[in-house]
């Protein structure tokens, strides 16, 4: 059977269907869990979309991270469970201490929609482990408050134990600390990912499908662990 | 004290301030007659911005009629004009509505509400007819980039139109970014939305079957925008006036979000029987409408409405525009399950009212009787006006003055230099800045964005099946021939949509003017609508909608007559479309259609010589409609790998736009007979510039020799040709043999800075 991948939809949650369509393409059978409810409908994993959940009223993800859902989200991380947070899923994701840091306005204060080249520095993660180390990337950054901050010591430790996923290249395009573009938890089962992925899929509709193995990666990963 | 019908019946003369809200004595003069007493101050309100020029159309009705008059045979239309929004088959049991709307004047008060609101309002537009949003597009046009006013409304509008659409979650696919000095005062925000529905989810603004419920829901009513449609939208503005910017309405994308989720589910679950959106005119708007189109009759408790502001009186509440509301009419048996669908998105909503067969718009503040009307009276039969017009005095001098003295560049480097300066110039230049802050990916069925010649989305996932929009106005020939300059922007929308391998299917406009009370406007509107009108018949492609924005002036001086026109094409699988990036070596450039030595309106006049005379380009749609179907055989027989319609700036902009798009060089050449200026900066009509792989080339050229249609081969993708250049190995160059050659570094370089050198410095 397919691995079952969760996509939470919050008020405001714009990327659900995109994240929906990337799980199907890479083999996996999306599920939809609703902010509201806290049951899992036992999904295997989860994605934290993109969009505005809440407007982006108050903070980016501020609001998120009370949804009901989020309890039994951040309680399955803690024994392992499969957790992507896109875009505002990232920013979600950090103010749930699921990860460290936060996301701030881009350093320009305009928001940017662009084809984004990375470079991919951990494949560790339950969501990377289908690349190569050094693998150079092109998927879509679409963000207001894109630009990843944390103390020099938290810097230090994230590039430390190699827990940074991934980094801009050529141009920093939101003033990302050490130009960062997506971080793990230590376990490795839980990653922040401000650029989208899931835009990049099929090659009609996205600049390259070089977002595919994210989602392949965490299938795979769970098919290796069954 | 409340005006109540009681009231009014028994003071008739109370002084009323109708001309502050923009009423004529006589208009004031019918309402009384309509009612046979003086009307109450809501009333007054509801009269007052329903019968204004934005909601009335007064002055353009009677020639907006050409375009049913002379609506070509098409089995496509399913929802024609007057709806909010028109809807076409586009085949497999999708429908596909769009409709293009201004929102000029609020976003020259206030540019980033102004333009955010402009998206949102035709958003529920197309939510309203039964579909589901899928992109937007939007043309803006401004005064000249330097301006110091262009750096306030540039950013503002640029951020607003983004910081909507984006946090509602639409790609934005495509547009227009204009400059030209008549807009400093007066920029136009124009926004296209599209979506699309099941046949049978088409839904309707008429409020039927008596007892039926009135639900208002969405966001609560406020304080903002009142008369933003008669105040704002339908008066000239004057310099030391007082601020108008309590007539912005203030937008919240998000509640706008939760809006159409909670609008497409109770309308799936089949639960509403009409539906209509709120936006100018409000209240007033949508109950009367509803009203007018369905059994004729509705009351309404107005104190149950939910306000943002409890100190609201029972006029504001009728004329505010406070945005991301919606008016259902629910069967009372289906209410609990519209509320509980409401609920789950926390999307509040009342009843406020219900219809009835009295044939009477009602209206009740607190028991008291405030309105009291023929529906009808407010919603459809408001004043109709033939406003006097006349061709301008000045008409004769202008065409009489051709651009056929201006110094052209003559040499290989003045040719080179002339080029570089045209690339960089603002109207040419990349758009970048501005595109890049619009969400293009959201939704994952962007096929093609800017700067593509259409914006492309697929419909459906499983068949392929989409459609491309082009939105195209080039205002300066608009001015030199209002006639056939309505022509040359539907033809330049239609090429541009064959250009992407769609076949075009439909059309929606909007039209932006001066003052209507100017004789001379109001002959360039005429001959625009007319233009058009003809130019849809030729062209066998009804007009499904649109939108009228007059008084675009600031004192005396009108913009330029702006006709935007949309046309909207399907394409049975959006894996056939042409992209405007050519290819790999070896493929071959053609230039189809005719060229002519004609400037005048070009952009090369505009911008380096500040010259506008003379008469536009010929514009011949036979030969358009021949180039468009070329254009679409080319996609789906796969004989072209990228096509791109030749129109500001002429061929030279063409080459480099295509060799930039793919980062690959070109050796191009000027075919004989040919002088290289007006090969390169001539902006005749009916022409693409097409690639076309070496296996496609003789199939390609005998069908195009079969029709009748001119292709000249004037160059061939090569990417060696750095060296021979006296560049590096790997140097991507654009040579013009024997003329000169450029390396796409500096071309770029060029093209892309000039937009962050002004609005970023």
């Amino acid at each position: 059977m397919n691995p079952r991948v969760g996509v939470v939809t919050f008020p405001g949650s714009l990327d659900d269907r995109d994240a929906a369509r990337a799980v199907r393409i890479a083999g996996g059978e999306p599920v939809a869990l609703w902010h509201g409810d806290d049951d899992l409908r036992s999904v295997d994993a989860v994605v934290l979309p993109g969009g505005f959940s809440y407007g982006d009223y108050l903070r980016c993800g501020a609001i998120a991270r009370f949804a009901p859902v989020m309890h039994s989200i951040v309680e399955g991380a803690k024994s392992g469970l499969p957790v992507l947070g896109i875009c505002n899923g990232f920013q979600i994701l950090c103010e749930s201490h699921l990860l460290p840091g936060a996301l701030t306005r881009n350093d320009s204060l305009h928001f940017i929609c662009r084809d984004q080249r990375l470079r991919i520095e951990d494949t560790t993660s339950m969501w990377t482990s289908d690349y190569e180390p050094g693998d150079e990337i092109v998927i879509p950054l679409k963000n207001g408050e894109g630009g990843f901050v944390a103390d020099e010591k938290t810097l230090d430790m994230l590039e430390g134990e190699g827990r940074v996923i991934a980094r801009y290249l050529e141009l920093n395009p939101n003033g990302s600390r050490r130009d960062i573009a997506g971080i793990r938890n230590e376990r490795g089962n839980v990653v922040g990912l401000m650029p989208h992925p899931e835009h990049a899929v099929e090659a009609l509709v996205g600049p390259t499908t070089d977002g595919l193995a994210f989602f392949t990666s965490v299938l795979n990963s769970l098919v290796g662990a069954a | 004290m409340t005006d109540t019908v009681e009231r009014a019946a028994t003071t008739p003369e109370q002084e009323q301030p109708y001309a502050e809200l923009g009423l004529k004595p006589d208009e004031y003069q019918r309402i009384r007659d309509i009612l046979g007493r003086r009307p109450t101050s809501s009333e007054l309100a509801m009269y007052s911005v329903m019968w204004s020029e934005h909601c009335s159309y007064k002055s353009s009705k009677g020639h907006l009629k050409q375009f049913g008059d002379k609506k070509p045979d098409t089995d496509a239309l399913l929802v024609g004009i007057g709806e909010n929004a028109g809807v076409v088959d586009i085949g497999d049991g999708w429908a596909v509505t769009f409709k293009v709307e201004s929102h000029n004047h609020p976003s020259y008060v206030e540019p980033y509400q102004g333009a955010a609101t402009g998206v949102g309002g035709i958003v529920r537009d197309i939510l309203s007819m039964g579909a589901r949003p899928l992109a937007v597009m939007d043309p803006l046009r401004f005064g000249p980039l330097d301006a110091p006013d262009t750096r306030r409304v540039l950013p503002g509008i640029v951020a607003g139109v983004g910081g909507y659409g984006n946090c509602l979650g639409l790609p934005n696919i495509g547009g227009e970014v204009v400059f030209d000095e008549s807009y400093a005062g007066n920029p136009l925000v124009n926004a296209l939305c599209v979506g699309a529905m099941r046949h049978e989810d088409i839904h309707l603004a008429s409020a039927k079957g008596v007892g039926n419920l009135v639900v208002l829901y969405g966001a609560r009513t406020g304080g903002d925008g009142i008369g933003g449609v008669s105040v704002l939208a339908s008066e000239t503005f004057s310099e030391g006036g007082p601020t108008k910017r309590p007539s912005v309405q203030v937008g919240d994308p998000f509640m706008e979000k939760l809006l159409i989720e909670a609008t497409l589910e109770v309308l799936h679950a089949g639960l509403v029987e009409g539906i209509q959106d709120l936006g100018g005119a409000g209240i007033s708007c949508a109950t009367s409408e509803l009203a007018s189109n369905g059994e004729g009759g509705m009351h309404v408790w107005l104190d149950r409405v939910l306000l943002r502001d409890p100190s609201l009186s029972p006029e504001e509440i009728l004329m505010s525009e406070s945005q991301e509301r919606m008016c259902a009419i629910v069967t009372p048996a289906n209410l609990d399950a519209f509320l509980v669908l409401c609920a789950k998105w926390d999307v509040e909503a009342v009843v406020i009212g219900e219809v009835t067969d009295s044939g009477r718009l009602t209206v009740d503040w607190h028991g008291e009787r405030i309105v009291d009307v023929p529906p009808r009276t407010v919603a459809h039969e408001g004043p109709v006006y033939e406003r006097p017009f006349h061709r301008p005095t000045w008409q004769d001098a202008l065409q009489a003055d051709v651009p056929d003295t201006l110094a052209r560049p003559e040499t290989p480097a003045e040719l080179r230099a002339t080029l570089l300066t045209m690339v960089a110039a603002p109207n040419l230049a990349s758009k970048s800045w501005v595109t890049s802050q619009y969400d293009r990916y959201v939704l994952g069925n962007t096929v093609l964005a800017q700067p593509e010649d259409a914006g492309m989305i697929r419909i459906d996932e499983e068949t392929g099946r989409g459609v491309a929009i082009s939105t195209d106005c080039n205002g300066r020939f608009a001015k030199l021939d209002p006639y056939n300059g309505a022509k040359l922007a539907l033809a330049e929308s239609y090429r541009n949509v064959a250009a992407s391998g769609a076949v075009p299917l439909a059309v929606t406009n909007c039209l932006n003017f001066g003052s209507p009370e100017d004789p001379e406007v109001m002959w360039q509107f005429a001959q625009a609508t007319t233009g058009l009108a003809d130019g849809c018949l030729e062209l066998g492609i009804p007009v499904t909608g649109g939108n009228v924005s007059f008084y675009n002036q600031t004192g005396t001086t009108a913009i330029l007559p702006t006709p935007v026109v949309g046309v909207l094409g399907v394409i049975d699988d959006v894996e056939r479309r042409t992209p405007i990036a050519w290819g790999p070596d070896g493929e071959l450039i053609y230039l189809l259609g005719d060229t002519r030595d004609e400037f005048a309106g070009s952009e090369w006049a505009h911008h380096v010589h500040g010259h506008l005379g003379g008469l536009p380009p010929v514009v011949d749609l036979g030969r358009e409609r021949l180039l468009g179907e070329i254009l679409v055989a080319g996609s789906r027989d796969g004989m072209l790998t990228a096509a791109h319609d030749v129109s500001d700036g002429g061929v030279g902009q063409v080459l480099v736009e295509m060799a930039l798009r793919s980062g690959v060089g070109a050796r191009c050449w000027v075919p004989d007979g040919i002088d290289p200026f007006v090969l390169l900066f001539g902006e005749s009509a009916g022409r693409a510039v097409v690639v076309v792989p070496r296996s496609e080339e003789l199939r390609f050229t005998e069908m195009c020799a079969a029709r009748g249609l001119p292709a000249q081969r004037i160059g061939v993708v090569d990417s060696g040709l750095g060296p021979d250049a006296g560049f590096a190995a790997g140097t991507q160059v654009l040579e013009l043999s024997n003329l000169f050659t450029m390396t796409l570094d500096e071309l770029r370089v060029a093209h892309e800075r000039t937009l962050p050198d002004v609005l970023q410095g």
